[in-house]
């Protein structure tokens, strides 16, 4: 079990953790520099065997903090899990320690966070995207990328020499459609939430 | 929408794997296998290194099936986007319903009344009894047992059957809502499960007789694939693979969700580690699910199948939005501005037929969650390929797939 005492002697043993409320799993607020050495003594010292998850949050361009990072540990020990967020603190390079040489099963879950959100995860064996293709250009999961996607190469130069083809962006004029609940009743039409390409908008360069 | 055809012809695509043999030293050779390959279980490409019929290194190219799911549920209320979980693990739908309604629910801090738990129960286990069968006849297929698979999919296609008179589809069931379950079962629907539960210990035997004791069988997967305890854990292994290598970890167990404590079933666990003992794990799994579900009918519960005190969270059914004002505009809300979820963080994680499901939601209130991370257990379970597959032979890399049993649907999203 996870409870009381661990959490106050976890916090009591690495000062630089805070606790964050939840409504689910102890979570803790970790900075980037020591998320390596906080892992390692979990792992070792805590009986988090498991890395369940780990991924990333964008919090929206204007924010001071854009990214942040979220690790989920399951111990079987304390059968529970314990949530880890860590903020990354360069909004136009974002990075973050690599914790893959501690949990191996982090290392897909790095790349796949590196190829959605674009955060170089530091000292990762392999850091190079997994869903998307190698040279794709853009990151997906960012906040600012349209739903509908952008107009992107072929990755194989010497098809789209002969096809002229690329990745096409899909309209949105079939939804999802999903109504708004500010703003006067008749702007509440259910309608899809990305708009950057419907039959009322010419398709974005 | 106008559509155009394109006619293309292009070089020999397959001259650029030969390009790689070409960087090898001596007399290896790359592989390339998939992402269109029936071994591969999907879209799955793995490059391999070989020296002779030795796999030296093998990588695991992902990808062929990403759709996006996480940036889809970025854009639709939390009930639009329960068909799209369907397509997760499309082997077994349901459970993948249930697993999101309740996460969902426990972000909503909303308890769905006995019922409704029974019947999740219900479907998640008939869903993992239809996956584990098709797991269970491709893994013979893999072997080269060609027969067991006539046996498996003609009981999963009973099952079938039962889903489709459920919830109205055999595959893409969509049955969940956040807040209850599409419909109640239909009359009569608890026997026809209970007579086909009563019949599949006998299908199951005969499968076993097949390939349990087969001495081609035992041959092909004994010691292959051997996956440590250590390693199970580190590459963060769930379900029947992480139970195979020795670990006692089932979710049903340690974090009872839905009602599972409610029910009396063992949970088997592997000694070796195998391709073996992950058959074994799975053959064993169907009767315990068996066992779950006879209890389930048993003491099936009456009452509310959807919770009543949901209000902007589950649409009540059809005839009380007939005939009332407040349902009405219930019902109006709730679709087209979704469910109203409040501000917070949550990670739940279901026990599902390929391992452990989870899906991390953060909301920031509305109907309309703003990042939703799904934990796909077949992404893990891959990920150990690449330490497991160098050192065995070429013909074995089909047997260990077919052990591993996992969807590309979830892994690639």
């Amino acid at each position: 079990m996870i409870d009381e005492d661990f959490t106050k002697s976890l916090l009591k043993k690495h000062s630089y953790l805070s606790q964050r409320d939840s409504i689910d799993w102890f979570t803790v607020e970790c900075p980037d520099k020591e998320i390596v050495s906080f892992t390692k003594s979990m792992r070792d010292d805590e009986g988090f065997e498991m890395l369940i998850d780990l991924t990333a949050i964008d919090h929206g361009e204007g924010e001071e903090s854009r990214f942040s990072t979220v690790i989920h540990l399951y111990s079987l020990v304390h059968r529970g899990y314990v949530r880890i967020h860590s903020l990354c603190l360069d909004n136009d390079n974002p990075s973050m320690p690599s914790v893959a040489e501690i949990y191996p099963a982090a290392n897909w879950h790095e790349r796949e966070t590196f190829d959605m959100f674009g955060i170089r995860f530091l000292d990762h064996p392999n850091l190079k995207r997994i869903l998307m293709w190698d040279e794709y250009p853009y990151y997906p999961l960012r906040k600012e990328f349209p739903l509908a996607g952008i107009d992107t190469p072929l990755p194989a130069a010497d098809v789209v020499e002969v096809t002229k083809a690329s990745v096409e962006p899909a309209p949105m004029m079939g939804g999802p459609f999903v109504s708004s609940n500010s703003g006067p009743m008749s702007d509440s039409e259910p309608r899809a939430k990305d708009e950057s390409w419907t039959e009322r908008k010419e398709k974005p360069l | 929408m106008s559509t155009t055809t394109k006619e293309i012809s292009i070089g020999d695509i397959g001259s650029r794997g030969a390009e790689a043999n070409s960087k090898l030293e001596g007399d290896r050779m790359a592989l390339n296998v998939g992402p269109s390959h029936p071994t591969t279980h999907g879209v799955l490409r793995l490059i391999m290194e070989l020296n002779g019929d030795l796999i030296e290194k093998c990588e695991p190219v992902l990808g062929y099936l990403h759709r996006g799911d996480e940036k889809i549920a970025e854009n639709m209320t939390y009930n639009q986007f329960v068909p799209y979980t369907d397509r997760l693990d499309y082997l077994a739908p349901l459970s993948n319903n249930v697993a999101y309604a309740l996460t969902v629910e426990k972000l909503a801090n909303l308890e769905v009344p006995p019922r409704c738990q029974a019947i999740r129960v219900l479907v998640c286990e008939m869903a993992r009894i239809s996956s584990h069968l098709l797991g269970m006849g491709v893994f013979g297929m893999d072997a080269g047992a060609w027969t067991p698979f006539m046996y498996t999919f003609t009981e999963r296609e009973k099952l079938y059957t039962l889903f489709e008179e459920l919830t109205g589809a055999r595959f893409t069931t969509s049955y969940t809502r956040i807040g209850g379950v599409a419909r109640d079962v239909p009359d009569g629907w608890l026997a026809k499960v209970e007579k086909f539960v009563d019949q599949l210990p006998k299908a199951i035997g005969e499968v076993e007789k097949l390939l349990t004791r087969n001495r081609i069988f035992l041959d092909r997967t004994e010691g292959i694939g051997e996956i440590s305890k250590e390693d199970a854990l580190a590459y963060g292994l769930t379900g029947p693979n992480l139970r195979a290598a020795g670990i006692d970890l089932d979710l049903r167990k340690d974090k009872p969700y839905s009602g599972y404590e409610q029910y009396d079933f063992d949970v088997p666990i592997g000694t070796r580690g195998d391709c073996y003992d992950r058959y074994l794990v799975r053959i064993e799994e169907v009767i315990q699910s068996i066992r779950i579900i006879k209890q389930v009918i048993k003491d099936f519960p009456t009452g509310a199948w959807y919770a009543e005190d949901a209000k902007k969270i589950f649409a009540p059914p059809k005839e009380k939005i007939m005939n009332s004002m407040e349902e009405l505009i219930q019902n109006f809300m709730i679709v087209t501005e979704g469910p109203q979820i409040p501000a917070g963080e949550v990670y739940f994680e279901a026990e599902n037929p390929k391992g452990a499901l989870g899906f991390y939601v953060v909301s920031k209130g509305g109907g309309v969650p703003y990042r939703m991370k799904i934990r796909a257990p077949s992404f893990c379970n891959l990920s150990i390929l690449e330490k497991l597959a160098p050192g065995h032979f070429l013909s074995d890399i089909t047997v260990i797939l077919g052990s591993l049993d996992f969807v590309m649907g979830e892994c690639d999203r």
